[in-house]
């Protein structure tokens, strides 16, 4: 979204801003959460994900701009802005809406494929989520979708971050998924009957095992393929590949 | 109307007829999801699949828009549908017995469907009655001041077979649109001001702004220090400016009648009593920026003052007031469409309403861009309250230091309040900004106040220490709601009840809003159950903190005011139903409680915590 188009005239116009203290640059129409990527900060997210427009919706991306909350990946970058993106207040922001989605959701970690390649788990790990929760668990009870040959959706464990939805709209361009109903309600749901009934394909961008943040989507006859301990987030906490590009 | 079954080629064709009727485009699909609502009783699968065919979209994005609105059905609903506003209002005013008539003689429960497909019975929030509460929706007509016996009239009549309609109001489709609106809901104007509800000659403003230069009608809404009466506030005239600056092919004017906020109701009384000012003020406002185009989006719950709406646009078109010249001036064209809602709190949110005018769910959009640089189809948007537009209007004719003169320092001119709850005279008043609620509560007789919620959940609920305070955007803000609580009503019952409300009408989009309310809603229950201790105060502190924090617009923003606000003005109800925290345990754990589910799933009893275990 907004992303610069004229690649000639943007070294001209790029300006700069700063992210809890550090310099760094920026073009317009760039966000402060895609100027903060290129230049090595990483701002936790769930909801965004690379090559996908921005929804803003998780709100785990809250920084603070002259001491508005604005969320990372929708608001555009300004010239001179100072924006502060990791405080411990915003830290406790953030922990409680990953709280809040755990406790929307099952989250069962221990019997979840999707333990250690799951951005859920790895965020409440680098948010040091550690204490026992306030809050009453919501548990959903709603059907699992096994219809389909290859792929398998358990949304009791989905995070309504919609990278499914957008993925299948706006790179396959099949629009398999949407959200419907409203509120706690609100879900996501196929386009058809249920995903035997759409034409989804385990090809499908939507499917690749980097969309779906937690273990919502399943891709049949892989499970476990990767050991535990030898998964995604076993090397290094959520984010560290952004940061290593400041090293 | 579908009262013999349509083989499925009918009902494409029928479909297909309805989308015609709003040339296929995908922008209409409120318009076109409320046409097959009306004629089927609900959005069926395969009517998805036509509508999504018809407008070039997928079936789940159709979905999407059905499934939002309360007012529509994806599961069918009765021939007359029958929902009772369960606002706290009217819960106070004896809802219950009335439910318990409706109940027994239609035969179905609360949300159930009569087994012949005549009936639905469901209720609904605020449907903006609340000075004649319990009042329902049958279909579109309103029935209002409801009692055990006149609800077993209704139930009787309806049952008969007479159309809601004439239920509610004997001869009603003989009158005139705007005297059968007068006649079914009471306008209860208890203090006409001088800008509003007094004598308003027609077409004052609108002739002087004709002669006007567009910055001319900005600058004069601009010193008269209007702000915005839908609650947020915002310097009207500075709104009007910024979308006439730049550069732009289209500009659209939009009216904000989307009043959803409980307790509030003076949009309704304007737009029956004072329809004709409201499009005055929407056309000045089109001069002012340049629009040609205007839509007055209209809440699904005022249905019934549709056709009044409709009459008085057909006739200011055939006055030459709307359409081509108006009042004989080249280029001054403009002319308005009316945009149903179907039940959703958030679409007051200007990103929500945008979103639902644009055929899209009413989630609020992404700022930003604003709807003065982007709003209705990514055209630069004025959108404005309806109370709003109307004092614009006055503004134009009586000029900007008479509007300016009125009120208090940063809250200029008269504000509309709907007042209701605990007094002798609930109704529409309309004041210059600056009163005390004391002096509020002298005047509608609601002395015996102990709470007063002004402007609704998403504003303040104040005790007796702060009715000295005042009614203005810089002291007790309002888009008009004040409901009045006695000293027999329960706080936390209110509180409940209103975040039950945000609950059902948060859109769902961003985290906190759709999960943080629920929580803060379990949070108050406890307290309700007498399960808290001091911690759980802390809590519902920390917990609205986040939400406010970090929600993406005014609901979320504004969702756990109920909680906060009572916390302040009567901490010791808090303190007085939780109990002590002893040695770091929680004094209102119950052990026995808490093992029930594992005795369910054990298909036991406890060893340790029972003690007459035996088995």
């Amino acid at each position: 979204m907004n992303a610069p188009t004229d690649n000639g005239s943007r070294r001209d116009t790029a300006f700069t801003f700063s992210i809890d203290g550090v310099e760094l640059r920026a073009y317009p129409g760039q966000t402060i959460m895609e100027a903060a990527d290129a230049a090595g900060i990483y701002i936790p997210r769930l909801c965004d994900h690379e090559g996908l427009r921005h929804q803003g919706s998780c709100r785990v991306c809250t920084v603070k701009v002259g001491g508005r909350s604005v969320s990372a990946c929708t608001q555009p970058a300004s010239p001179g802005q100072n924006v502060e993106a990791e405080t411990p207040h915003l830290a406790k922001l953030r922990r409680d809406l990953v709280e809040m989605l755990f406790h929307e959701g099952n989250h069962f970690c221990p019997i979840c494929e999707a333990s250690g390649n799951c951005e859920l788990q790895a965020m409440a790990y680098r948010l040091e989520m550690t204490a026992p929760s306030r809050f009453p668990y919501l548990e959903p009870n709603r059907d699992v979708d096994a219809s389909h040959r290859d792929i398998a959706l358990d949304t009791n464990r989905c995070i309504s971050c919609g990278r499914c939805i957008r993925a299948s709209q706006d790179v396959d361009g099949k629009g398999l998924f949407g959200y419907v109903g409203r509120g706690i309600r609100r879900r996501v749901s196929v386009n058809g009957a249920d995903l035997a009934h759409t034409d989804a394909s385990i090809d499908d961008h939507a499917f690749s095992p980097e969309v779906c943040p937690v273990g919502c989507i399943i891709r049949k006859n892989e499970g476990f393929t990767i050991p535990i301990g030898e998964r995604r987030f076993d090397h290094g906490l959520i984010g560290h590949d952004i940061e290593d590009k400041r090293k | 109307m579908s009262s013999s079954p349509q083989s499925p080629q009918q009902v494409v064709d029928a479909v297909s007829a309805i989308c015609a009727q709003f040339s296929n485009d995908r922008h209409r699909m409120l318009d076109i999801l409320l046409k097959v609502q009306g004629a089927y009783r609900c959005i069926s699968p395969e009517a998805m699949e036509i509508i999504a065919r018809q407008l070039g979209l997928t079936r789940i994005a159709v979905e999407g828009v059905a499934s939002f609105y309360s007012f529509l059905s994806l599961a069918p609903k009765g021939r007359v549908t029958i929902r009772l506003c369960d606002d706290i209002i009217d819960r106070f005013a004896g809802l219950d017995a009335v439910v318990r008539v409706f109940e027994s003689k239609l035969g179905i429960k609360m949300g159930e469907t009569s087994a012949d497909g005549a009936f639905s019975l469901e209720t609904t929030p605020c449907i903006g009655m609340c000075d004649q509460a319990p009042a329902a929706l049958i279909n579109d007509a309103v029935a209002t001041r409801l009692t055990a016996e006149k609800a077993g009239q209704i139930c009787d009549a309806l049952l008969a077979g007479t159309p809601p309609a004439a239920v509610v109001l004997s001869g009603s489709d003989e009158l005139p649109a705007v005297e059968r609106a007068r006649r079914m809901v009471d306008n209860n104007i208890r203090h006409a001001g001088a800008v509003l509800l007094g004598p308003v000659p027609a077409d004052a403003g609108l002739k002087n702004a004709a002669a006007m230069t567009p910055s001319q009608i900005i600058s004069s809404i601009e010193d008269s220090g209007l702000r915005g009466c839908g609650g947020a506030g915002f310097v009207t005239g500075r709104k009007w400016r910024m979308a006439a600056s730049g550069q732009a092919e289209k500009r659209f004017i939009m009216c904000n009648a989307d009043e959803g906020e409980p307790g509030t109701f003076k949009d309704r009384v304007l737009l029956t009593e004072r329809p004709h000012l409201l499009i005055e003020g929407m056309t000045i406002a089109a001069r002012a920026i340049g629009a040609r185009e205007g839509i007055l989006y209209l809440r699904g719950e005022y249905a019934y003052l549709l056709p009044v709406l409709e009459t008085v646009l057909a006739e200011q078109r055939a006055n030459g007031r709307l359409g081509k010249a108006i009042l004989g001036v080249r280029n001054y064209d403009f002319d308005i469409r009316v945009q149903l809602g179907a039940g959703a709190y958030v679409c007051g949110e200007e990103g929500a309403l945008l979103n639902s005018c644009e055929g899209l769910p009413g989630e609020p959009k992404t700022r930003p861009p604003y709807p003065v640089t982007s709003g209705y189809l990514g055209y630069p948007t004025v959108i404005n309250n309806v109370e709003t537009f109307c004092h614009a209007a006055r503004i134009l004719d009586k000029g900007s230091q008479w509007f300016f003169g009125m009120g208090v320092d940063g809250s200029h001119g008269t504000k509309l309040f709907s007042v209701c709850g605990d007094c002798l005279n609930p109704g529409i008043y309309e004041l210059p900004y600056g009163h005390s609620i004391t002096e509020l509560l002298e005047l509608v007789g609601g002395e015996d106040a102990s709470a007063v919620q002004v402007g609704g959940p998403s504003g303040t609920m104040i005790g007796r220490d702060s009715f000295h305070r005042k009614l203005s955007f810089d002291d007790l803000a309002t888009g008009g709601a004040i409901i009045i609580f006695n000293g027999s009503r329960n706080i936390l019952e209110i509180v409940d009840y209103y975040m039950s409300f945000f609950v059902h009408e948060s859109c769902g989009y961003c985290t906190p809003c759709r999960v943080g309310n629920v929580l803060l809603q379990k949070a108050i229950g406890k307290f309700r159950k007498g399960l808290a201790s001091q911690e759980d105060i802390a809590q519902l502190r920390d917990l609205s903190a986040t939400i406010i924090e970090t929600s993406r617009c005014g609901l979320g923003v504004t969702s756990p005011n109920p909680v906060l606000t009572s916390l302040k003005s009567f901490p010791l109800i808090y303190s007085a139903v939780s109990k002590p925290t002893q040695d770091g345990r929680q004094a209102t754990f119950d052990i026995q409680s808490a093992i029930d589910g594992a005795r369910h799933i054990a298909k036991r009893r406890s060893y340790i915590f029972d003690k007459d275990f035996s088995q």
